[in-house]
Protein backbone atom coordinates (compact mmCIF):
# COMPACT_ATOMS: atom_id res chain seq x y z
CA UNK A 1 0.00 0.00 0.00
CA UNK A 2 3.39 2.25 -0.36
CA UNK A 3 2.12 5.04 -2.37
CA UNK A 4 5.51 4.94 -4.65
CA UNK A 5 4.44 1.35 -5.39
CA UNK A 6 2.29 2.67 -7.74
CA UNK A 7 4.47 4.01 -10.54
CA UNK A 8 5.61 -0.48 -11.53
CA UNK A 9 5.27 -0.37 -15.15
CA UNK A 10 5.18 3.52 -15.57
CA UNK A 11 1.30 3.54 -15.11
CA UNK A 12 -0.13 5.56 -12.53
CA UNK A 13 -3.40 4.52 -12.00
CA UNK A 14 -4.23 6.64 -9.07
CA UNK A 15 -6.44 9.00 -8.99
CA UNK A 16 -3.98 11.48 -8.36
CA UNK A 17 -6.68 13.39 -6.43
CA UNK A 18 -4.64 15.84 -3.76
CA UNK A 19 -8.11 15.88 -1.12
CA UNK A 20 -5.77 16.04 1.74
CA UNK A 21 -7.24 12.41 2.51
CA UNK A 22 -4.00 10.73 3.78
CA UNK A 23 -3.54 6.33 3.92
CA UNK A 24 -5.55 5.41 6.62
CA UNK A 25 -8.27 8.40 7.00
CA UNK A 26 -12.07 8.18 6.48
CA UNK A 27 -12.87 8.35 2.68
CA UNK A 28 -16.46 6.96 2.67
CA UNK A 29 -18.99 7.12 5.81
CA UNK A 30 -21.97 5.77 5.76
CA UNK A 31 -24.47 6.74 8.01
CA UNK A 32 -28.09 5.48 9.57
CA UNK A 33 -29.00 4.67 6.24
CA UNK A 34 -32.49 3.07 5.38
CA UNK A 35 -33.74 2.02 2.56
CA UNK A 36 -37.01 0.75 1.48
CA UNK A 37 -38.87 -0.43 -1.52
CA UNK A 38 -42.80 0.18 -0.69
CA UNK A 39 -43.09 -2.11 2.58
CA UNK A 40 -40.05 -3.51 2.33
CA UNK A 41 -37.08 -2.82 3.93
CA UNK A 42 -33.68 -3.56 2.13
CA UNK A 43 -31.51 -1.91 4.35
CA UNK A 44 -32.64 -0.77 7.82
CA UNK A 45 -30.11 2.18 9.95
CA UNK A 46 -27.05 0.52 8.85
CA UNK A 47 -23.22 2.51 9.39
CA UNK A 48 -19.55 1.89 8.51
CA UNK A 49 -17.01 3.92 7.19
CA UNK A 50 -14.17 3.14 4.42
CA UNK A 51 -10.90 3.84 5.22
CA UNK A 52 -8.38 5.23 2.36
CA UNK A 53 -5.95 2.07 1.18
CA UNK A 54 -7.75 -0.36 2.52
CA UNK A 55 -9.90 -3.56 1.21
CA UNK A 56 -13.52 -3.32 2.84
CA UNK A 57 -15.42 -6.63 2.16
CA UNK A 58 -19.53 -6.66 2.72
CA UNK A 59 -20.71 -9.71 3.38
CA UNK A 60 -24.17 -12.03 4.82
CA UNK A 61 -26.48 -14.23 3.34
CA UNK A 62 -28.68 -13.98 0.14
CA UNK A 63 -30.78 -11.27 0.50
CA UNK A 64 -29.37 -9.48 3.57
CA UNK A 65 -29.05 -6.27 1.25
CA UNK A 66 -25.10 -6.22 0.56
CA UNK A 67 -26.09 -5.24 -3.42
CA UNK A 68 -28.52 -2.90 -2.25
CA UNK A 69 -25.15 -1.14 -0.19
CA UNK A 70 -23.50 -0.40 -3.03
CA UNK A 71 -26.09 0.41 -5.44
CA UNK A 72 -26.96 3.43 -2.39
CA UNK A 73 -23.47 4.29 -2.54
CA UNK A 74 -22.46 4.49 -6.53
CA UNK A 75 -25.72 6.39 -6.59
CA UNK A 76 -28.18 4.10 -7.90
CA UNK A 77 -30.85 3.82 -5.05
CA UNK A 78 -31.66 7.02 -2.73
CA UNK A 79 -32.14 6.30 0.37
CA UNK A 80 -34.91 7.37 2.68
CA UNK A 81 -32.79 7.88 5.50
CA UNK A 82 -29.25 8.47 6.10
CA UNK A 83 -26.64 10.16 4.55
CA UNK A 84 -23.14 9.50 2.79
CA UNK A 85 -20.26 11.05 2.97
CA UNK A 86 -17.67 10.40 0.47
CA UNK A 87 -14.44 12.36 0.42
CA UNK A 88 -15.35 14.33 2.78
CA UNK A 89 -18.83 15.54 0.82
CA UNK A 90 -21.80 14.84 2.52
CA UNK A 91 -25.00 14.11 0.71
CA UNK A 92 -28.05 11.93 0.89
CA UNK A 93 -28.69 11.73 -2.70
CA UNK A 94 -26.52 11.91 -5.65
CA UNK A 95 -26.43 10.45 -9.58
CA UNK A 96 -24.73 7.77 -10.63
CA UNK A 97 -22.79 9.93 -12.95
CA UNK A 98 -21.88 12.42 -9.90
CA UNK A 99 -20.55 9.11 -8.39
CA UNK A 100 -18.27 8.53 -10.91
CA UNK A 101 -17.56 11.88 -11.82
CA UNK A 102 -16.24 12.35 -7.67
CA UNK A 103 -14.22 9.07 -8.21
CA UNK A 104 -16.49 5.79 -7.31
CA UNK A 105 -15.91 3.16 -9.99
CA UNK A 106 -17.55 0.04 -10.07
CA UNK A 107 -18.50 -3.66 -11.55
CA UNK A 108 -21.85 -5.83 -11.13
CA UNK A 109 -23.32 -9.06 -10.22
CA UNK A 110 -24.00 -10.01 -13.73
CA UNK A 111 -20.94 -8.56 -15.85
CA UNK A 112 -22.70 -5.43 -17.01
CA UNK A 113 -21.10 -4.95 -20.20
CA UNK A 114 -21.70 -3.46 -23.98
CA UNK A 115 -22.18 -6.56 -25.29
CA UNK A 116 -21.87 -5.32 -29.14
CA UNK A 117 -18.65 -3.49 -28.81
CA UNK A 118 -14.85 -4.92 -28.62
CA UNK A 119 -13.03 -5.26 -25.21
CA UNK A 120 -10.77 -2.29 -26.07
CA UNK A 121 -14.13 0.21 -26.29
CA UNK A 122 -15.62 -0.96 -23.58
CA UNK A 123 -12.49 0.42 -21.69
CA UNK A 124 -12.35 3.19 -23.38
CA UNK A 125 -16.06 3.81 -22.41
CA UNK A 126 -14.47 3.83 -18.90
CA UNK A 127 -12.57 7.04 -19.97
CA UNK A 128 -15.81 9.15 -20.70
CA UNK A 129 -15.22 11.44 -18.00
CA UNK A 130 -11.78 11.99 -18.46
CA UNK A 131 -12.16 13.47 -22.19
CA UNK A 132 -13.01 16.88 -22.23
CA UNK A 133 -13.46 17.30 -26.33
CA UNK A 134 -17.10 18.62 -27.28
CA UNK A 135 -19.68 17.74 -29.29
CA UNK A 136 -18.56 19.49 -32.23
CA UNK A 137 -15.02 18.73 -32.42
CA UNK A 138 -16.29 15.24 -31.58
CA UNK A 139 -18.95 14.93 -34.59
CA UNK A 140 -15.88 16.00 -37.10
CA UNK A 141 -13.14 13.71 -35.13
CA UNK A 142 -10.28 16.20 -36.07
CA UNK A 143 -7.44 18.10 -34.43
CA UNK A 144 -7.65 18.17 -30.88
CA UNK A 145 -10.47 15.30 -30.40
CA UNK A 146 -8.08 12.72 -32.27
CA UNK A 147 -5.20 13.54 -30.45
CA UNK A 148 -6.76 13.11 -27.02
CA UNK A 149 -8.17 9.76 -28.40
CA UNK A 150 -4.78 8.59 -28.87
CA UNK A 151 -3.45 10.18 -25.61
CA UNK A 152 -6.41 8.13 -23.73
CA UNK A 153 -5.89 5.49 -25.92
CA UNK A 154 -2.38 4.96 -24.18
CA UNK A 155 -4.33 4.98 -20.89
CA UNK A 156 -6.30 2.09 -22.02
CA UNK A 157 -3.75 -0.15 -23.67
CA UNK A 158 -1.81 -0.01 -19.96
CA UNK A 159 -4.62 -1.32 -18.66
CA UNK A 160 -4.92 -4.34 -21.33
CA UNK A 161 -1.56 -5.22 -20.44
CA UNK A 162 -2.21 -4.87 -17.02
CA UNK A 163 -5.36 -7.22 -17.03
CA UNK A 164 -3.40 -9.40 -19.25
CA UNK A 165 -6.07 -9.37 -21.95
CA UNK A 166 -4.24 -7.93 -24.76
CA UNK A 167 -5.22 -10.75 -26.91
CA UNK A 168 -9.00 -10.17 -26.71
CA UNK A 169 -8.70 -6.57 -27.59
CA UNK A 170 -10.26 -6.45 -31.10
CA UNK A 171 -13.08 -9.39 -29.70
CA UNK A 172 -16.77 -8.30 -29.11
CA UNK A 173 -17.29 -9.16 -25.23
CA UNK A 174 -20.71 -10.65 -25.53
CA UNK A 175 -18.38 -13.93 -26.72
CA UNK A 176 -16.60 -14.01 -24.15
CA UNK A 177 -15.88 -16.52 -21.56
CA UNK A 178 -17.31 -15.53 -18.59
CA UNK A 179 -14.23 -15.23 -16.71
CA UNK A 180 -12.55 -12.95 -18.80
CA UNK A 181 -15.96 -10.93 -18.89
CA UNK A 182 -15.37 -9.93 -15.57
CA UNK A 183 -11.88 -8.90 -16.17
CA UNK A 184 -12.82 -6.37 -19.03
CA UNK A 185 -15.13 -4.97 -16.36
CA UNK A 186 -12.93 -4.86 -13.80
CA UNK A 187 -10.22 -3.23 -16.56
CA UNK A 188 -13.52 -0.77 -17.04
CA UNK A 189 -13.74 0.48 -14.19
CA UNK A 190 -10.02 0.89 -13.58
CA UNK A 191 -10.37 3.24 -16.28
CA UNK A 192 -12.15 6.01 -14.51
CA UNK A 193 -8.75 6.03 -11.89
CA UNK A 194 -11.26 5.58 -9.31
CA UNK A 195 -10.60 6.26 -5.54
CA UNK A 196 -13.00 3.90 -4.38
CA UNK A 197 -13.93 0.93 -6.49
CA UNK A 198 -16.50 -1.38 -5.67
CA UNK A 199 -16.72 -5.10 -7.01
CA UNK A 200 -20.01 -6.78 -6.74
CA UNK A 201 -19.50 -10.20 -6.31
CA UNK A 202 -16.02 -10.18 -8.43
CA UNK A 203 -15.88 -13.84 -8.39
CA UNK A 204 -19.06 -15.30 -8.62
CA UNK A 205 -19.40 -18.24 -11.26
CA UNK A 206 -16.01 -18.69 -11.81
CA UNK A 207 -13.37 -21.41 -11.27
CA UNK A 208 -10.56 -22.08 -9.34
CA UNK A 209 -8.00 -20.81 -11.36
CA UNK A 210 -9.95 -17.57 -12.70
CA UNK A 211 -10.54 -16.68 -8.96
CA UNK A 212 -6.74 -16.79 -8.02
CA UNK A 213 -6.34 -14.54 -10.97
CA UNK A 214 -9.02 -12.24 -10.05
CA UNK A 215 -7.71 -12.29 -6.72
CA UNK A 216 -4.46 -11.20 -7.15
CA UNK A 217 -5.66 -8.55 -9.93
CA UNK A 218 -7.56 -7.24 -6.97
CA UNK A 219 -4.58 -7.05 -4.71
CA UNK A 220 -2.31 -5.66 -7.23
CA UNK A 221 -5.08 -2.51 -7.90
CA UNK A 222 -4.90 -1.85 -4.13
CA UNK A 223 -1.00 -2.15 -3.97
CA UNK A 224 0.08 -0.66 -6.80
CA UNK A 225 -2.52 1.76 -7.19
CA UNK A 226 -3.26 2.23 -3.88
CA UNK A 227 -6.94 2.41 -5.11
CA UNK A 228 -9.48 1.56 -2.10
CA UNK A 229 -11.60 -1.48 -2.97
CA UNK A 230 -15.18 -2.65 -1.15
CA UNK A 231 -15.80 -6.04 -2.19
CA UNK A 232 -18.86 -8.08 -2.17
CA UNK A 233 -18.00 -11.44 -1.88
CA UNK A 234 -19.16 -15.27 -1.02
CA UNK A 235 -16.25 -17.34 -0.80
CA UNK A 236 -15.13 -16.68 2.92
CA UNK A 237 -11.79 -17.45 1.70
CA UNK A 238 -11.21 -15.11 -0.73
CA UNK A 239 -12.57 -12.38 2.02
CA UNK A 240 -10.37 -13.65 4.72
CA UNK A 241 -7.33 -13.55 2.59
CA UNK A 242 -8.64 -9.86 0.84
CA UNK A 243 -9.98 -8.01 3.01
CA UNK A 244 -8.80 -5.65 5.68
CA UNK A 245 -11.90 -5.31 7.44
CA UNK A 246 -15.47 -6.80 6.88
CA UNK A 247 -18.62 -5.63 7.96
CA UNK A 248 -21.79 -8.52 7.93
CA UNK A 249 -25.41 -7.64 7.09
CA UNK A 250 -27.96 -9.87 7.66
CA UNK A 251 -31.59 -8.66 6.60
CA UNK A 252 -30.73 -5.27 6.19
CA UNK A 253 -29.05 -5.08 9.30
CA UNK A 254 -25.41 -4.85 10.31
CA UNK A 255 -24.02 -7.80 12.41
CA UNK A 256 -20.76 -7.15 13.04
CA UNK A 257 -17.87 -5.40 11.52
CA UNK A 258 -14.21 -5.97 12.10
CA UNK A 259 -11.19 -7.57 11.18
CA UNK A 260 -11.63 -11.22 9.71
CA UNK A 261 -10.79 -13.15 12.28
CA UNK A 262 -12.83 -10.93 14.32
CA UNK A 263 -16.08 -11.85 12.62
CA UNK A 264 -15.28 -15.01 12.02
CA UNK A 265 -15.51 -15.69 15.40
CA UNK A 266 -19.08 -13.52 16.60
CA UNK A 267 -21.92 -15.93 17.68
CA UNK A 268 -24.17 -13.87 15.50
CA UNK A 269 -22.30 -13.59 12.11
CA UNK A 270 -22.18 -17.94 12.92
CA UNK A 271 -25.78 -18.12 13.45
CA UNK A 272 -26.37 -16.24 10.35
CA UNK A 273 -24.93 -18.12 7.98
CA UNK A 274 -25.72 -21.54 9.52
CA UNK A 275 -29.21 -20.81 10.97
CA UNK A 276 -29.94 -21.19 14.64
CA UNK A 277 -33.20 -23.10 15.82
CA UNK A 278 -35.04 -20.92 16.98
CA UNK B 1 -52.10 -16.51 -65.38
CA UNK B 2 -48.58 -18.26 -64.75
CA UNK B 3 -47.07 -17.15 -68.07
CA UNK B 4 -48.08 -13.40 -66.47
CA UNK B 5 -46.54 -13.94 -63.13
CA UNK B 6 -42.87 -15.22 -63.96
CA UNK B 7 -42.16 -15.10 -67.54
CA UNK B 8 -43.55 -11.95 -68.87
CA UNK B 9 -42.24 -9.44 -66.85
CA UNK B 10 -38.99 -10.18 -67.39
CA UNK B 11 -39.19 -10.86 -70.89
CA UNK B 12 -40.15 -7.41 -70.66
CA UNK B 13 -37.24 -6.19 -68.56
CA UNK B 14 -34.92 -7.80 -71.06
CA UNK B 15 -36.77 -6.19 -74.25
CA UNK B 16 -36.37 -2.32 -73.03
CA UNK B 17 -33.29 -2.65 -70.57
CA UNK B 18 -32.75 1.05 -70.82
CA UNK B 19 -36.22 1.47 -69.31
CA UNK B 20 -35.43 -1.14 -66.72
CA UNK B 21 -32.86 0.67 -65.78
CA UNK B 22 -34.26 3.75 -65.48
CA UNK B 23 -36.52 2.18 -63.15
CA UNK B 24 -33.87 0.90 -60.53
CA UNK B 25 -32.22 4.53 -60.90
CA UNK B 26 -35.46 6.03 -59.59
CA UNK B 27 -36.55 2.98 -57.28
CA UNK B 28 -32.92 3.80 -56.04
CA UNK B 29 -33.12 7.42 -55.24
CA UNK B 30 -36.47 6.73 -53.60
CA UNK B 31 -34.82 4.20 -51.36
CA UNK B 32 -32.15 5.89 -50.23
CA UNK B 33 -35.19 8.38 -48.99
CA UNK B 34 -36.57 5.85 -46.96
CA UNK B 35 -33.58 4.56 -45.63
CA UNK B 36 -32.79 8.11 -44.14
CA UNK B 37 -35.91 8.36 -42.01
CA UNK B 38 -35.36 5.30 -41.32
CA UNK B 39 -32.07 5.67 -40.05
CA UNK B 40 -33.68 8.82 -37.74
CA UNK B 41 -35.81 6.02 -36.18
CA UNK B 42 -33.05 3.58 -34.95
CA UNK B 43 -30.99 6.21 -33.99
CA UNK B 44 -33.10 6.79 -31.15
CA UNK B 45 -34.15 3.20 -30.94
CA UNK B 46 -30.58 2.37 -30.09
CA UNK B 47 -29.51 4.61 -28.05
CA UNK B 48 -32.93 4.77 -25.93
CA UNK B 49 -35.28 1.89 -26.71
CA UNK B 50 -38.18 4.11 -27.31
CA UNK B 51 -39.60 4.00 -31.06
CA UNK B 52 -40.13 7.53 -32.01
CA UNK B 53 -43.60 7.61 -33.52
CA UNK B 54 -42.73 11.23 -33.76
CA UNK B 55 -39.98 10.90 -36.79
CA UNK B 56 -42.23 11.35 -39.64
CA UNK B 57 -43.52 14.51 -38.22
CA UNK B 58 -39.83 16.04 -37.39
CA UNK B 59 -39.15 15.53 -40.98
CA UNK B 60 -42.10 17.68 -42.00
CA UNK B 61 -41.63 20.00 -39.09
CA UNK B 62 -38.20 20.81 -40.14
CA UNK B 63 -38.50 21.23 -43.65
CA UNK B 64 -41.60 23.76 -43.12
CA UNK B 65 -38.98 25.44 -40.42
CA UNK B 66 -36.85 26.06 -43.21
CA UNK B 67 -39.18 27.00 -45.54
CA UNK B 68 -41.27 28.97 -43.08
CA UNK B 69 -37.97 31.10 -41.98
CA UNK B 70 -36.29 31.96 -45.50
CA UNK B 71 -40.27 33.10 -46.60
CA UNK B 72 -39.71 35.82 -43.72
CA UNK B 73 -36.98 36.99 -45.73
CA UNK B 74 -34.03 35.09 -44.59
CA UNK B 75 -31.53 33.54 -46.79
CA UNK B 76 -31.61 30.14 -47.72
CA UNK B 77 -28.32 29.09 -45.65
CA UNK B 78 -29.02 31.15 -42.38
CA UNK B 79 -32.09 29.91 -42.52
CA UNK B 80 -30.67 25.84 -42.46
CA UNK B 81 -28.73 27.03 -39.46
CA UNK B 82 -31.67 28.72 -37.77
CA UNK B 83 -33.47 25.44 -38.55
CA UNK B 84 -30.47 23.14 -36.88
CA UNK B 85 -31.09 25.58 -34.36
CA UNK B 86 -34.26 24.66 -33.78
CA UNK B 87 -34.18 20.71 -33.79
CA UNK B 88 -31.55 21.00 -31.27
CA UNK B 89 -33.92 22.91 -28.98
CA UNK B 90 -36.70 20.52 -30.21
CA UNK B 91 -34.39 17.92 -28.69
CA UNK B 92 -32.84 19.33 -25.61
CA UNK B 93 -37.20 19.74 -24.88
CA UNK B 94 -37.87 16.71 -25.43
CA UNK B 95 -36.20 15.15 -23.33
CA UNK B 96 -37.00 17.22 -20.39
CA UNK B 97 -40.29 17.20 -20.70
CA UNK B 98 -40.74 14.19 -22.22
CA UNK B 99 -38.16 11.78 -21.57
CA UNK B 100 -36.82 12.27 -18.19
CA UNK B 101 -39.98 11.85 -16.47
CA UNK B 102 -40.87 8.90 -17.71
CA UNK B 103 -37.24 7.38 -17.24
CA UNK B 104 -38.09 3.29 -16.41
CA UNK B 105 -41.69 3.48 -17.63
CA UNK B 106 -42.72 0.46 -19.66
CA UNK B 107 -41.65 0.97 -23.42
CA UNK B 108 -45.63 1.00 -24.57
CA UNK B 109 -45.78 4.01 -22.02
CA UNK B 110 -43.04 5.79 -23.96
CA UNK B 111 -44.04 5.43 -27.64
CA UNK B 112 -47.59 6.56 -26.53
CA UNK B 113 -45.67 9.76 -25.54
CA UNK B 114 -43.91 10.26 -28.61
CA UNK B 115 -47.67 9.87 -30.62
CA UNK B 116 -48.75 12.57 -28.15
CA UNK B 117 -45.41 14.34 -29.15
CA UNK B 118 -46.81 13.90 -32.97
CA UNK B 119 -49.94 15.25 -32.60
CA UNK B 120 -48.33 18.04 -30.64
CA UNK B 121 -46.04 19.05 -33.31
CA UNK B 122 -48.54 18.93 -36.36
CA UNK B 123 -50.43 20.71 -34.32
CA UNK B 124 -47.44 23.81 -33.83
CA UNK B 125 -46.40 22.97 -37.38
CA UNK B 126 -50.49 23.92 -38.60
CA UNK B 127 -50.57 26.87 -36.51
CA UNK B 128 -47.18 28.75 -36.95
CA UNK B 129 -46.90 27.87 -40.69
CA UNK B 130 -50.38 26.77 -42.09
CA UNK B 131 -51.55 23.49 -43.71
CA UNK B 132 -51.31 24.03 -47.32
CA UNK B 133 -48.12 23.05 -49.24
CA UNK B 134 -44.90 24.93 -49.59
CA UNK B 135 -42.90 24.77 -52.55
CA UNK B 136 -39.15 23.65 -51.19
CA UNK B 137 -36.63 26.50 -51.61
CA UNK B 138 -34.20 23.65 -53.78
CA UNK B 139 -32.74 26.59 -55.75
CA UNK B 140 -31.88 28.53 -52.77
CA UNK B 141 -29.95 26.35 -50.83
CA UNK B 142 -27.96 25.59 -54.29
CA UNK B 143 -29.46 22.09 -54.98
CA UNK B 144 -29.09 20.93 -58.67
CA UNK B 145 -32.07 21.32 -60.61
CA UNK B 146 -30.88 19.95 -64.30
CA UNK B 147 -30.86 16.32 -65.86
CA UNK B 148 -28.46 14.71 -67.28
CA UNK B 149 -29.24 11.69 -70.23
CA UNK B 150 -27.14 8.93 -70.80
CA UNK B 151 -27.45 7.02 -74.34
CA UNK B 152 -27.06 3.67 -73.38
CA UNK B 153 -28.53 0.12 -73.50
CA UNK B 154 -30.62 1.27 -77.00
CA UNK B 155 -32.58 4.21 -75.50
CA UNK B 156 -32.41 7.21 -72.50
CA UNK B 157 -31.60 7.04 -69.34
CA UNK B 158 -32.46 10.21 -67.82
CA UNK B 159 -30.74 11.36 -64.18
CA UNK B 160 -32.49 14.02 -62.58
CA UNK B 161 -29.35 16.24 -60.92
CA UNK B 162 -31.44 16.80 -57.70
CA UNK B 163 -31.67 13.25 -57.53
CA UNK B 164 -27.81 12.39 -57.52
CA UNK B 165 -27.45 14.95 -55.08
CA UNK B 166 -29.77 13.41 -52.29
CA UNK B 167 -28.06 10.32 -53.32
CA UNK B 168 -24.38 11.95 -52.44
CA UNK B 169 -25.16 13.61 -49.25
CA UNK B 170 -27.55 10.91 -48.16
CA UNK B 171 -24.34 8.35 -48.45
CA UNK B 172 -21.76 11.34 -47.08
CA UNK B 173 -24.21 11.54 -44.35
CA UNK B 174 -24.50 8.05 -43.36
CA UNK B 175 -20.26 7.91 -43.58
CA UNK B 176 -20.35 10.35 -41.22
CA UNK B 177 -22.67 8.78 -39.02
CA UNK B 178 -20.83 6.04 -38.94
CA UNK B 179 -17.57 7.28 -38.20
CA UNK B 180 -19.08 9.37 -35.47
CA UNK B 181 -20.73 6.35 -34.28
CA UNK B 182 -17.56 4.17 -33.66
CA UNK B 183 -14.06 6.61 -33.32
CA UNK B 184 -15.44 8.99 -30.80
CA UNK B 185 -16.52 9.32 -27.09
CA UNK B 186 -19.77 10.17 -27.84
CA UNK B 187 -20.13 7.94 -30.26
CA UNK B 188 -19.20 4.95 -27.98
CA UNK B 189 -21.58 6.63 -24.87
CA UNK B 190 -24.38 6.50 -27.50
CA UNK B 191 -23.47 2.66 -28.07
CA UNK B 192 -23.15 2.17 -24.14
CA UNK B 193 -26.12 3.33 -23.07
CA UNK B 194 -27.86 1.19 -26.11
CA UNK B 195 -26.11 -1.55 -24.43
CA UNK B 196 -26.87 -1.36 -20.60
CA UNK B 197 -28.33 2.04 -19.15
CA UNK B 198 -26.98 1.27 -15.63
CA UNK B 199 -23.44 0.20 -17.19
CA UNK B 200 -23.07 3.93 -18.76
CA UNK B 201 -24.47 5.29 -15.65
CA UNK B 202 -21.91 3.43 -13.57
CA UNK B 203 -18.56 5.34 -15.70
CA UNK B 204 -20.36 8.42 -15.85
CA UNK B 205 -21.95 8.74 -18.73
CA UNK B 206 -25.37 10.90 -18.27
CA UNK B 207 -28.33 9.74 -19.94
CA UNK B 208 -30.01 13.11 -19.96
CA UNK B 209 -26.98 14.34 -22.72
CA UNK B 210 -26.88 11.30 -24.51
CA UNK B 211 -30.54 11.42 -25.30
CA UNK B 212 -30.48 14.97 -26.11
CA UNK B 213 -27.97 14.25 -28.53
CA UNK B 214 -29.05 11.65 -30.22
CA UNK B 215 -32.63 13.33 -30.30
CA UNK B 216 -30.60 16.06 -32.22
CA UNK B 217 -28.99 13.73 -34.83
CA UNK B 218 -32.39 12.40 -35.70
CA UNK B 219 -33.42 16.15 -36.54
CA UNK B 220 -30.54 16.42 -38.56
CA UNK B 221 -31.36 13.49 -40.04
CA UNK B 222 -35.03 14.35 -40.48
CA UNK B 223 -34.19 17.89 -41.53
CA UNK B 224 -31.70 16.20 -44.52
CA UNK B 225 -34.41 14.67 -45.54
CA UNK B 226 -37.70 17.22 -45.39
CA UNK B 227 -35.13 18.80 -47.98
CA UNK B 228 -34.68 15.85 -50.09
CA UNK B 229 -38.14 14.95 -50.28
CA UNK B 230 -39.76 18.38 -50.19
CA UNK B 231 -37.42 19.01 -53.16
CA UNK B 232 -38.78 16.17 -55.24
CA UNK B 233 -42.68 16.79 -54.59
CA UNK B 234 -43.83 19.72 -51.98
CA UNK B 235 -43.36 20.66 -48.20
CA UNK B 236 -47.01 19.42 -46.68
CA UNK B 237 -48.33 17.21 -44.05
CA UNK B 238 -48.34 14.21 -46.79
CA UNK B 239 -44.98 13.73 -46.32
CA UNK B 240 -45.53 12.05 -43.19
CA UNK B 241 -47.26 9.31 -44.79
CA UNK B 242 -43.81 8.60 -46.19
CA UNK B 243 -42.78 7.82 -42.56
CA UNK B 244 -44.78 4.98 -42.22
CA UNK B 245 -43.09 3.21 -45.68
CA UNK B 246 -39.76 3.75 -43.17
CA UNK B 247 -41.86 1.63 -40.85
CA UNK B 248 -41.82 -1.53 -43.06
CA UNK B 249 -38.12 -0.47 -44.22
CA UNK B 250 -37.68 -1.03 -40.53
CA UNK B 251 -39.05 -4.35 -40.33
CA UNK B 252 -37.04 -5.67 -43.04
CA UNK B 253 -33.88 -4.34 -41.82
CA UNK B 254 -34.11 -4.80 -37.95
CA UNK B 255 -34.81 -2.12 -35.73
CA UNK B 256 -31.19 -1.56 -33.99
CA UNK B 257 -29.44 -1.82 -37.52
CA UNK B 258 -28.03 1.21 -39.83
CA UNK B 259 -26.89 -1.23 -42.32
CA UNK B 260 -30.29 -2.38 -42.07
CA UNK B 261 -32.21 0.71 -42.80
CA UNK B 262 -30.10 1.17 -45.68
CA UNK B 263 -30.70 -2.46 -47.36
CA UNK B 264 -34.18 -2.34 -46.33
CA UNK B 265 -34.73 0.88 -47.68
CA UNK B 266 -33.21 0.06 -51.23
CA UNK B 267 -35.44 -3.02 -51.36
CA UNK B 268 -38.72 -1.59 -50.79
CA UNK B 269 -37.54 1.58 -52.96
CA UNK B 270 -36.60 -0.79 -55.78
CA UNK B 271 -39.20 -3.16 -54.96
CA UNK B 272 -42.08 -1.12 -55.39
CA UNK B 273 -40.83 0.43 -58.57
CA UNK B 274 -40.10 -2.87 -60.44
CA UNK B 275 -43.65 -4.44 -59.07
CA UNK B 276 -45.25 -1.73 -59.84
CA UNK B 277 -44.43 -1.39 -63.16
CA UNK B 278 -44.21 -5.34 -64.33
CA UNK B 279 -46.41 -7.10 -61.90
CA UNK B 280 -48.80 -3.95 -61.20
CA UNK B 281 -51.09 -4.94 -64.50
CA UNK B 282 -52.26 -8.32 -62.74
CA UNK B 283 -53.93 -6.70 -59.71
CA UNK B 284 -54.68 -3.14 -61.36
CA UNK B 285 -51.83 -1.26 -60.37
CA UNK B 286 -51.50 0.52 -57.36
CA UNK B 287 -48.72 -1.98 -56.62
CA UNK B 288 -46.76 0.87 -55.14
CA UNK B 289 -48.82 1.95 -51.76
CA UNK B 290 -48.96 -1.65 -50.47
CA UNK B 291 -45.88 -3.31 -51.79
CA UNK B 292 -43.90 -2.37 -48.28
CA UNK B 293 -46.33 -3.55 -45.88
CA UNK B 294 -46.77 -6.36 -47.63
CA UNK B 295 -43.36 -7.45 -47.70
CA UNK B 296 -43.00 -6.29 -43.98
CA UNK B 297 -45.96 -9.17 -43.09
CA UNK B 298 -43.81 -11.77 -44.93
CA UNK B 299 -41.06 -10.60 -42.59
CA UNK B 300 -43.36 -10.30 -39.42
CA UNK B 301 -44.23 -14.09 -40.55
CA UNK B 302 -40.52 -15.38 -40.99
CA UNK B 303 -37.89 -13.19 -40.25
CA UNK B 304 -39.24 -10.69 -37.10
CA UNK B 305 -35.99 -9.82 -36.40
CA UNK B 306 -35.63 -8.62 -39.38
CA UNK B 307 -32.32 -9.08 -42.15
CA UNK B 308 -29.94 -7.49 -39.51
CA UNK B 309 -31.86 -7.02 -36.59
CA UNK B 310 -30.60 -9.16 -33.24
CA UNK B 311 -31.80 -12.31 -32.76
CA UNK B 312 -33.44 -12.02 -29.32
CA UNK B 313 -31.99 -14.15 -27.50
CA UNK B 314 -32.73 -14.10 -23.41
CA UNK B 315 -29.86 -15.92 -21.04
CA UNK B 316 -32.13 -17.43 -18.18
Amino acid sequence: MNAHDSKIHGMDLSSGRNDGIAQGDELLKVENVTLRFGGVTAIEDISFNILKGEVRAIIGPNGAGKTSMLNVINGFYHPQEGSITFRGEKRSRMRPYEAAASGIARTFQNVALFTGMSTLDNIMSGRSLKMKQNFLTQMFYFGPARNEEIEHRRRVEEIIDFLEIAHIRRQPVGKLPYGLQKRVELGRALALEPDLLLLDEPMAGMNLEEKEDMSRFIIDVNRQFGTTIALIEHDMGVVMDLADRVVVLDYGKKIADGEPAEVQSSQEVIDAYLGVPH
Amino acid sequence: MLHDIFINPFVDMASAPDFFVQLIWEGFVAGTLYALIALGFVLIYKASGVFNFAQGIMVVFAALTMVGLHALGIPAWIALFLTLGVMAILAIGIERVVLRPLVGQHDAILLMATIGLTLFLKGVGETVFGGEPKSMITEELGLPTGVTDFDILGGLVSLQHLDIAAVVIASLMVIALAIFFSKTRIGRALRAVADDHNAALSVGISLNQIWAIVWFAAGVVALVTGIMWGARSDVSFALEIIAFKALAVLILGGFTSIPGAIVGGLIIGIGEKLAEVYWGGLVGGGVEAWFAYVLALIFLLFRPQGLFGEKIIERV
